[in-house]
């Protein structure tokens, strides 16, 4: 119950190792009578939980009932319950802590489906609270009714059906638990009317019983000592960084080991922040739409050092060429990640800041005995080479339209450094990746896994709940951002002032993108309207939700709007900027093809053309 | 594909053969034979999942299996290790004319008759897979009329109980 139960300070997210916070004091004494609604809401009191994002309906009605009389746990109404599931994972990922949303059975719980499948592919601890049918309708398709459990048992860490209201703080006090240790996840709890609405009684803390569950947070010594080796010896290693390492909080650790040993960084799209940006040995993004540098150095490296990364399709690209020359060092807190997809050398499994600590205790010890180093400065020539001759950038569109890489460079560069960004799914993620420098772990909230179109919006509320004195910034596509809009009118009402940067190019961008490139300029249900016909107005949209309403549509008016959504904080702010749609994402390593056909430009392939 | 036999430890509890089943339908592997029952722990029940499937995958299912909550351990026995039973009942037509044919039969597999009638008898048989395979090829001529049978169940030889570690 460690993780779930300590939390640090509000605002203090930000920071890579948040302090703890006094454990909000357990309600004492004997078991009392109450409701099993009562004891719900009485178990998320003691459990730490102090927001929860969600919609009431029928069977989730008695629950609501003693949440009006909480102090401690305050409920964001939302207007979908998909809105409710990526608040709560925005604001787990902002904050490291649980994140909470409540639908009611049937369509509400059944609207979380799509945000819990995120969850679990981004591995964010998540509790979904779920009214169901009373226990004797249940099984007879009564009026919404849906087996959740059943739905979102591949989609979960874990589920539970609560059949007795003696066990609703157990559940709950389990639920947590789960969701925030180990590797984290989401957990759904499903609670049926007449269970909320029965006598029972309340005592806190109740037992956990979970005999199968047992993750190894303690990394092997000896597994350590064979990676410490391996990494003295490389002459080409590279910091393979994943999310793994921003979840375990590890970001000091990690910086700690890449300067102690001269190793080139790369972080995935999830562990964007989890190492400065700025700091030299950084070589960016690997994958899809990293860049050369970090994809060269992967393919040429020599020992692959994972850290809480999980060799993602779209950082490995064909599977059967990437780093063929690489041996493997795997850390993960998940087992059944290790040698997945690439076989690992040197297994690892445990916390990953458990881990890094030990790597750099084990490599000076090394280095220590070795007869001599390794010098690292020709590998550093070489990468120093690709990066210098291929930088990320971009053109400025041939039809005098809004570059939208500027667009996102500009909102980096102007707003504070300690701002939270949340992307949608699509070209406008990946610039945001890109061309927004990161200097801090949970900066940047995305969807990776599952690419969830629409996640910018609603994380950002949630992220926003979490630390309300950041600037949070959602960077969306217009496409996106037609999915889940509606939040902004949570955020007006709930005072949860986010800026939404509309990355608005008429079209479903990255598909469109596709269709230039793979189905020969055939656009295909990819213009969405909103520059044609300008439908909808995003200006007036965002008045008609409370929010200030900007729009940019050329270059030199792009500073002011960021300038003037900066100093509005009493409302949300939406910005329509007006950018060109023939922008494309670059580098890009197309789907199917090995990473070292990486184009950093169309037909340019630095890797490729080399090696021939 | 060579076949391997799970021994799986899980949590009696509503759903856990669903998560289990799941994991293997996910990734199109058929289970061939499997078998829930109770164990010498109240709360702890015992599967016993017969598939063919890959090293590499299985290795991996078995990974994704110990992932879940309710699965508390995982044993693979192999055959040379440890004793593999599956329980047959097969209605073989059988009258006067070719009865003691058919009894004949089913005592050489050291089988038993449990229903009898003019028409057909009801044979009761243990043993492996390919005992009752057997068994069944030399009762065919005859007519099968109905055939049931359980999944494999199967216990490590030795003194060694797979469930004293798992359970404290």
């Amino acid at each position: 119950m460690t993780s779930a139960t300590s939390r640090p300070a509000p605002g203090e997210s930000s920071s890579p190792r948040p302090g703890p916070r006094p454990k909000p004091a357990p309600p004492s004494g004997a078991p009392i009578r109450v409701t099993g609604a009562q004891s719900l809401v009485r178990s998320l009191e003691a459990v730490g939980c102090e927001v929860v994002f969600g919609i009431p309906g029928g069977t989730i009605l008695p629950a609501y009932d003693p949440l009006l009389d909480s102090t401690k746990v305050r409920h964001i109404l939302v207007r979908h319950e998909q809105g409710a599931g990526h608040a709560a994972t925005g604001y787990a990922q902002a904050t490291g802590q649980v994140g909470v949303c409540m639908a009611t059975s049937g369509p509400g719980a059944t609207n979380l489906v799509t945000p819990l499948a995120d969850a679990n592919m981004d591995s964010v601890p998540v509790v979904a609270i779920t009214g169901q049918q009373s226990r004797p309708l249940i099984g007879t398709d009564a009026f919404q009714e849906a087996d959740i459990c059943g739905i979102t048992m591949p989609i979960t860490k874990h589920n539970f059906l609560v059949t007795d209201a003696a066990d609703i703080p157990r559940a709950i006090a389990e639920a947590f638990h789960l969701a925030s240790t180990g590797r984290p996840g989401p957990v759904l709890v499903d609670i049926p009317k007449d269970v909320l609405q029965e006598m029972t009684s309340f005592s806190w803390p109740p037992e956990l019983r979970l005999p199968g569950y047992r993750p190894t947070t303690r990394p092997h010594g000896k597994q350590v000592r064979e990676a410490a080796k391996l990494i003295a010896a490389a002459r080409r290693p590279v910091l393979y960084v994943g999310g793994g390492v921003i979840k375990a909080e590890a970001s000091a650790e990690l910086l700690e080991l890449a300067e102690s040993t001269g190793i080139p960084v790369v972080t995935t799209l999830m562990a964007r922040g989890a190492f400065p940006d700025s700091h030299p040995q950084h070589m960016g993004m690997p994958g899809m739409h990293g860049t050369v540098g970090a994809v060269a150095a992967m393919q040429k490296s020599d020992l692959l050092i994972a850290l809480g990364a999980r060799f993602d399709d779209r950082v490995t690209g064909q599977l059967a060429t990437f780093a063929p020359d690489a041996q493997v060092v795997h850390a993960d807190i998940d087992p059944a990640e290790i040698s997945k997809n690439r076989r690992a050398d040197v297994p690892i499994v445990g916390d990953c800041k458990e881990i890094i600590r030990d790597l750099v205790d084990a490599v000076r010890a090394e280095k220590e005995n070795a007869a001599r180093t390794v010098d690292l400065t020709p590998w550093w020539d070489q990468l120093n080479a690709l990066r210098e001759t291929f930088p990320l950038g971009y053109d400025w569109p041939e039809d005098g339209t809004l570059s939208p890489q500027f667009v996102i460079e500009r909102i980096g560069l102007l707003t504070p450094p300690d701002t939270l960004f949340t992307a949608g799914v699509g070209q406008h993620q990946m610039w945001a990746a890109q061309f927004v420098k990161y200097e801090r772990p949970r900066t940047w909230i995305n969807s990776g896994g599952l690419g969830t179109m629409g996640y910018a919006v609603p994380a950002a509320m949630g992220a926003k709940a979490g630390v309300p004195d950041v600037q949070v910034w959602a960077i969306d596509g217009d496409g996106c951002f037609q999915m889940t809009n509606q939040e902004l009118a949570t955020c007006a009402i709930e005072g949860l002032p986010i800026k939404v940067a509309v990355i608005n190019n008429g079209n479903l961008g990255m598909v469109r993108q596709w269709q230039t490139l793979f189905y020969g300029e055939r656009y295909s249900s990819t213009d969405l309207g909103t520059h044609k016909h300008r439908i909808p107005d995003f200006k007036l949209l965002a008045e008609a939700y409370g929010c200030a309403g900007l729009r940019a549509e050329s270059r030199d008016q792009v500073d002011g709007v960021i300038q003037q959504a900066m100093e509005i904080n009493d409302r949300p702010v939406v910005i329509d900027f007006v950018v060109g749609k023939d922008a494309q994402v670059w580098p890009m390593v197309a789907a199917g093809t090995g990473n070292s056909e990486i184009m950093a430009a169309r037909g340019i392939r630095p890797l490729f053309d080399e090696d021939e | 594909m060579t076949r391997h036999t799970l021994s799986v430890l899980v949590e009696d509890k509503p759903g856990v053969l669903a998560r289990v089943a799941g994991l293997f339908s996910r990734r199109g592997f058929n289970i061939e034979s499997l078998a829930v029952g109770r164990t010498e722990h109240p709360d702890i029940s015992r599967m016993t999942i017969v598939v063919s499937v890959d090293e590499l995958p299985l290795e991996q299912v078995t990974k994704q299996l110990n992932k879940l909550i309710n699965v508390i351990k995982i044993v693979e026995l192999e055959p040379a290790a440890s004793v593999q039973r599956q329980l047959l009942l097969v209605k073989v037509r059988a009258d006067a004319t070719v009865r003691s044919q058919v009894l004949e039969t089913v005592q050489l597999f050291r089988a038993k008759v449990v229903d009898v009638s003019p028409e057909a008898v009801t044979v009761e048989a243990t043993g492996t897979s390919e005992k009752l395979d057997a068994l069944l090829r030399m009762l065919e001529p005859y007519g099968l009329r109905e055939i049931v049978q359980s999944g494999m169940v199967a216990i490590g030889r030795g003194a060694r109980s797979i469930t004293a570690t798992a359970v404290r």
